[in-house]
């Protein structure tokens, strides 16, 4: 039994904007697999919640005419992951929403609640981010774009207005076209589990396979928020495919990276799968990407 | 024959459908609930509990403090009682404690209408208290100068201490040419994580009686406890058992049926509900006693032991539930598995500030197995030995006598299941191939023998009754004071009854819901004793009843009684096989008969004054990749040796059950606690990381079965051994995958990051 004080249940996004503004102290729930989790430990008790689940204008995927993939907000994981449109141009991300916790779970969570609910951990957040990913918020005065680095503000905070909700996440042609990646998720068993560290790639390489033309590398759980290492990309830009770059890369990603020891795991352990996880993620979205080793 | 056959379990429709009924399922919609106050310090006396503002919250019935309680320190374990006051189990809590002993300890309940009205009462309750300094190492808090938990106890922390002496260690260790190998093995805290976590409510009725319907394993023990707890005689308790989700040792405990009854005596008798939470159920119910062990071995060249020295320490927690009787079965494993002439073998049970430790599949033996089973690995690799030859030569040999037990190894059990291992897995080809890896990804396998006793006689009593009464048409129904907890034991029940009456198994109608004021009296699920000891009991009474039809039969067909026999439900004439009537008929008339009537039944009690040894091995198959600090099971195979197999299909998902804990204690579970506060810190199913069905393999599995002569269907244990062997062979094959000896559980990536950090692993990649 859940210590609810009341639930406003949003008909369309305007609808949510409008309770949002006449509930300030309610709290947004989706598919609630966050949010019942605090309500349940008592962090939440005798709350008022507004409810988006039933806004289906806000499910699916699709490509804007400019190539722009746009994902709605409440796209559950599983939906995400047997998309035709995220199979075709980012399959990453499909494959970063598979790591979910277990069947349940990917039917229910949502990747607006996974991106919102602000932490570091997120499986997709870490792809999102690694593909420049743009939020999409919808408000009393329309929608309003935030670059996924910057809606990210610290540990469980995110850019979300008073009025607002978060509508559709966005992927521009110019940051997926050319481009393959690979996530790993880093956890202590095969599902059901929060990840001890995540780290998503991706590269574009050149005409002949030989050189990295762009690379991009974001982790999770390397810091309060999903973390992109531009050491590690900036060190690679123009080499060679070849061990040595891959070695470049991962020396790059642990400048960066700033992890902290908890009884969850030490700075060293983390530090050294982090090193490991770069190595093999670039690796592996070279291979993906047909790439020539020198 | 019903027995030995490939059968459906009794309960398996009710439990598919979702008909089968559990505690919860049974409980009336207007039962009060109940919400529990936990110490947030792990030492310390409540000093004082303000509950005013809680008592005003809406739907709030009762606020309980410590200061509330009986001043009746109980024992909680599940042992069946004992006359002899020495050997009683320790009584050292209150229903809830004013002197907190760990972190979470139960200072107060509120008993409301609504889960929202308890938890908002509990948040309002402002505790004030005095802290104390607390110890969460066993060895630290045997030490002199360490915080005292139970000062009404003379014995500085140490519940007992036990030792085993055999030979003279001390002289025989003087022998020239003596390898010396020495070494400390750790295993951890773990819980046991099953299903339905523990649930029960009471009322009163009956003029005053107190009934409570529990998930327990243990129904007539939980009487029994329940009754010293208020104080009361145990005849005006009753305990209702429905099916129940698991229990694994946690529920052979009476963990919150004293502190539910007298809840509800406090509110009148009005049904009130305890149902427990995940958090609850790690905190607060009971864990695996962690052991960490130190042995020396002075082994001959040959690889023969010339003398073997043991230190257990078994950390009990917070109360002393099961105490030391865990930590004595397992030091008492050590010399038999692998015998040995000089013996100094010492275990001591210590409490510490932290969730209790009581009853935990295997009682010890997994801890045990992996102390020894890890040493012996050592002796190998430092002798340059092979590993399962080493086993093979030194393990109990056949025709060994135990004389505290009388437990003989009448078979060549050890061979028999290590040769079926070997080839199930194809272990000599893998064995070969694994040597002198290099490179980042590396193979090994390893293998781990166990024993395990069943029952627990002579160090109990191991009394178990059963009643059969006859229906008009010809079937029964069968009661008896073994409880099915979802192991299956109504099932094999089922089938011995039908066996020894000669019925067919599904005219034997097995009673599942144990009431203690109608089912026989008996233990309960534990110490894999049920189908070894309840198969006396059902022979013994099956024969009764056989005896009462055939008389009547006799009456009825003028045949003489050795001539007759009753055969899937018939009355045969042995000498042509005739089928003389049915039993059915025979039940029909001999009830309405005005002259004969007779309402058949037998009932008998049946005191097993054995045990028996069952053996078996696991073989572990692991790919270990070094820089990802990861270990991926490929294989792993039980074979073991149990006997005849009542039920081969039960039998195999048993195994199962118990591989998977094996697995879990091996590479990933540990209940941890923080040791500035003494709070467990991942006391949820995210953070305790028991394993999915994505880190399993195919498990596979083989039986031996070599009969038991002191049992009638030819049984012995099968419920815990199968967790016992898994976690040392998976360690053995790390050990063999990448040359790094790991001594303590769980062999996760942070114990692995460390252990190839230490051993310079990977530098050398
Ligand atoms: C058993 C279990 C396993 C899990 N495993 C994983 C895992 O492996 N990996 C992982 O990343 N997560 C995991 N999670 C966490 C969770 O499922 C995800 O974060 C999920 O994406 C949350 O989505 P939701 O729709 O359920 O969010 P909710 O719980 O409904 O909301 C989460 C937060 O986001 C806000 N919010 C949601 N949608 C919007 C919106 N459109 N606009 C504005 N604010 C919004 C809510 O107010 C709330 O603060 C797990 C959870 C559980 C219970």
């Amino acid at each position: 039994m859940y210590d609810i004080n009341h639930i406003y249940e949003a008909k369309s996004v305007e609808d949510a904007v409008r309770l949002r503004m006449e509930q300030p102290q309610a709290t947004i729930i989706a598919g609630g697999s966050d949010l019942l989790i605090s309500i349940r430990a008592g962090d939440l008790a005798g709350c008022d919640l507004i409810s988006i689940y039933m806004i289906d204008e806000l499910r699916g995927v699709s490509l804007d005419d400019d190539g722009t993939i746009r994902i709605g907000s409440l796209t559950s994981f599983a939906a995400l992951t047997k998309d035709d449109i995220i199979q075709k141009h980012v399959p990453v991300l499909g494959e970063a929403a598979d790591k979910v916790g277990g069947p349940q779970i990917r039917n229910i969570g949502t990747i607006g609640g996974n991106t919102c609910n602000g932490v570091t951990s997120a499986d997709t957040a870490s792809t999102l981010m690694a593909y420049d990913a743009i939020i999409e918020l919808t408000g009393s005065e329309g929608k309003r774009l935030v670059p996924i680095e910057e809606f990210y503000l610290g540990a469980k905070r995110v850019d979300l207005r008073p009025d607002e909700i978060q509508s559709a996440i966005l992927i521009r042609p110019e940051s997926y076209q050319g481009y393959e990646g690979y996530y790993y998720k880093y956890a202590m068993r095969g599902a059901m589990d929060i990840a001890t560290s995540g780290c998503s790639v991706n590269v574009k390489l050149s005409e002949d396979k030989k050189t990295i033309v762009d690379a991009r590398i974001c982790y999770g759980v390397a810091g309060p928020i999903p973390m992109r290492t531009r050491s590690a990309e900036q060190a690679v830009k123009g080499l060679p495919v070849s061990k040595e770059t891959v070695e470049a890369f991962a020396a790059g990603a642990l400048q960066d990276v700033n992890p902290r020891t908890s009884w969850r795991a030490t700075k060293e352990f983390r530090l050294h799968i982090q090193g490991e996880l770069a190595r093999r993620c670039l690796t592996e979205s070279i291979n993906r990407a047909g790439g020539v080793w020198s | 024959m019903e027995v030995g056959k490939c059968l459906k379990r009794v309960d398996a429709f009710d439990k598919v459908t979702g008909r089968a009924k559990y505690t919860d399922d049974m409980c009336p919609k207007h039962a009060y609930v109940t919400r529990i106050l936990h110490s947030t310090i792990a030492h310390g006396r409540v000093l004082s509990i303000d509950t005013s503002e809680a008592e005003k919250i809406e739907g709030v019935v009762k606020v309980l403090t410590c200061f509330d309680v009986p001043d009746i320190p109980f024992p909680t374990a599940g042992h069946p009682w004992t006359t002899v006051p020495a050997h009683q189990d320790v009584a050292d809590r209150k229903l809830l404690n004013e002197h907190v002993r760990h972190y979470g300890d139960e200072v107060a309940a509120v008993v409301a209408e609504d889960y929202v009205a308890a938890d908002r009462a509990i948040r309002a309750l402002k505790v004030e208290y005095e802290e104390y300094p607390f110890v969460i190492d066993p060895i630290e808090a045997a030490k002199e100068g360490a915080p005292v938990i139970h000062p009404e106890r003379q014995d500085n922390n140490i519940l007992a201490h036990s030792d085993i002496r055999i030979g003279n260690y001390q002289e025989a260790i003087k022998e020239p040419g003596l390898i010396k190998v020495e070494g400390w093995y750790y295993t951890p805290t773990v819980q046991h994580a099953h299903i339905e976590n523990h649930i029960c409510y009471a009322y009163q009725e009956q003029g005053g009686r107190m009934t409570v319907v529990t998930s327990t394993q243990i129904p007539h023990i939980v009487r029994r406890v329940v009754a010293q707890a208020l104080g009361w005689s145990w005849g005006k308790v009753r305990i209702i058992k429905p099916y129940v989700g698991g229990g694994f040792g946690n529920k052979q405990d009476a963990l919150y049926e004293p502190l539910c009854a007298w809840l509800s005596l406090q509110v009148g008798g009005h049904p009130v509900k305890l149902d427990v939470s995940r958090e609850e159920t790690f905190v607060n119910n009971r864990v695996r006693h962690a052991m960490p062990c130190h042995i020396i071995s002075w082994v001959r060249p040959d690889g023969t032991f010339a003398a073997r020295k043991f230190e257990l320490w078994s950390d009990q927690g917070a109360y002393a539930s099961h105490g030391h009787s865990v930590a004595g079965k397992a030091l008492g494993s050590y010399p038999q598995i692998y015998p040995c002439d000089n013996i100094e073998a010492d275990a001591w049970t210590v409490y510490t500030n932290k969730p209790t430790a009581g009853a935990m599949r295997a009682y010890g033996m997994p801890q045990a197995t992996f102390h020894n089973e890890c040493h012996v690995e050592e002796i190998v690799t430092k002798l340059n030995l092979d590993p399962v030859e080493f086993r093979r030569k030194n393990s109990m040999p056949v025709g060994y006598y135990d004389d505290f037990s009388k437990n003989e190894l009448y078979h060549d059990s050890f061979n028999d299941c290590l040769d079926k291992a070997i080839e199930l897995i194809d272990y000599d080809r893998k064995f070969e191939l694994y040597k002198n890896q290099t490179g980042p990804v590396r193979r090994g396998i390893g293998t781990s023998l166990f024993w395990y006793n069943t029952a627990v006689w002579p160090i109990s009593i191991e009394t178990s009754s059963c009643r059969m009464i006859m229906n008009q048409d010809g079937s029964i129904q069968l009661m008896t004071g073994e409880t099915e907890i979802g192991q299956g034991c109504d099932t094999v029940f089922a089938q011995m009854a039908a066996d020894t009456v000669g019925l067919k198994v599904e005219d034997v109608h097995v009673v599942t819901n144990q009431d203690t004021d109608v089912t026989p009296y008996g233990a309960g699920a534990y110490a894999s004793r049920q189908t070894y000891v309840g198969g006396f009991a059902i022979k013994q009474t099956g024969e009764l009843l056989k005896e009462k039809i055939l008389g009547h039969a006799h009456t009825l067909t003028r045949m003489p009684v050795d001539i007759l026999d009753i055969v899937e439900g018939n009355i045969v004439r042995k000498t042509d096989n005739r089928v003389l009537m049915s039993l059915g008929e025979l039940a029909t008339k001999i009830l309405y008969d005005f002259e004969l009537s007779e309402h058949m039944a037998a009932e008998s009690t049946y005191s097993v004054k054995s045990n028996a040894y069952s053996f078996g091995v696991s073989i572990a198959e692991v790919e270990v990749d070094i820089p990802l600090c990861k270990v991926e099971l490929l294989n792993i195979v039980n074979v073991h040796d149990c006997g005849i197999l009542i039920n081969p299909p039960l039998a195999e998902a048993q195994v199962h059950g118990g591989m998977s804990m094996g697995i879990g204690f091996g590479l990933y579970e540990e209940l941890l606690v923080d040791k500035k506060t003494g709070r467990v810190l991942n006391d949820n199913l995210l953070d305790y990381k028991l394993c999915t069905t994505m880190d399993h393999p195919d498990l596979m599995v083989d039986f031996a079965e070599n009969p038991e002569p002191t049992s009638p269907f030819g049984t012995k244990a099968l419920g815990e051994p199968p967790a016992c062997s898994p976690a040392p062979a998976i360690r053995n094959a790390i050990l063999h995958a990448t040359g790094v000896a790991i001594n303590s559980l769980p062999i996760n990536p942070h114990k692995l990051f460390a252990a190839f950090t230490e051993a310079g692993l990977f530098e050398t990649l």
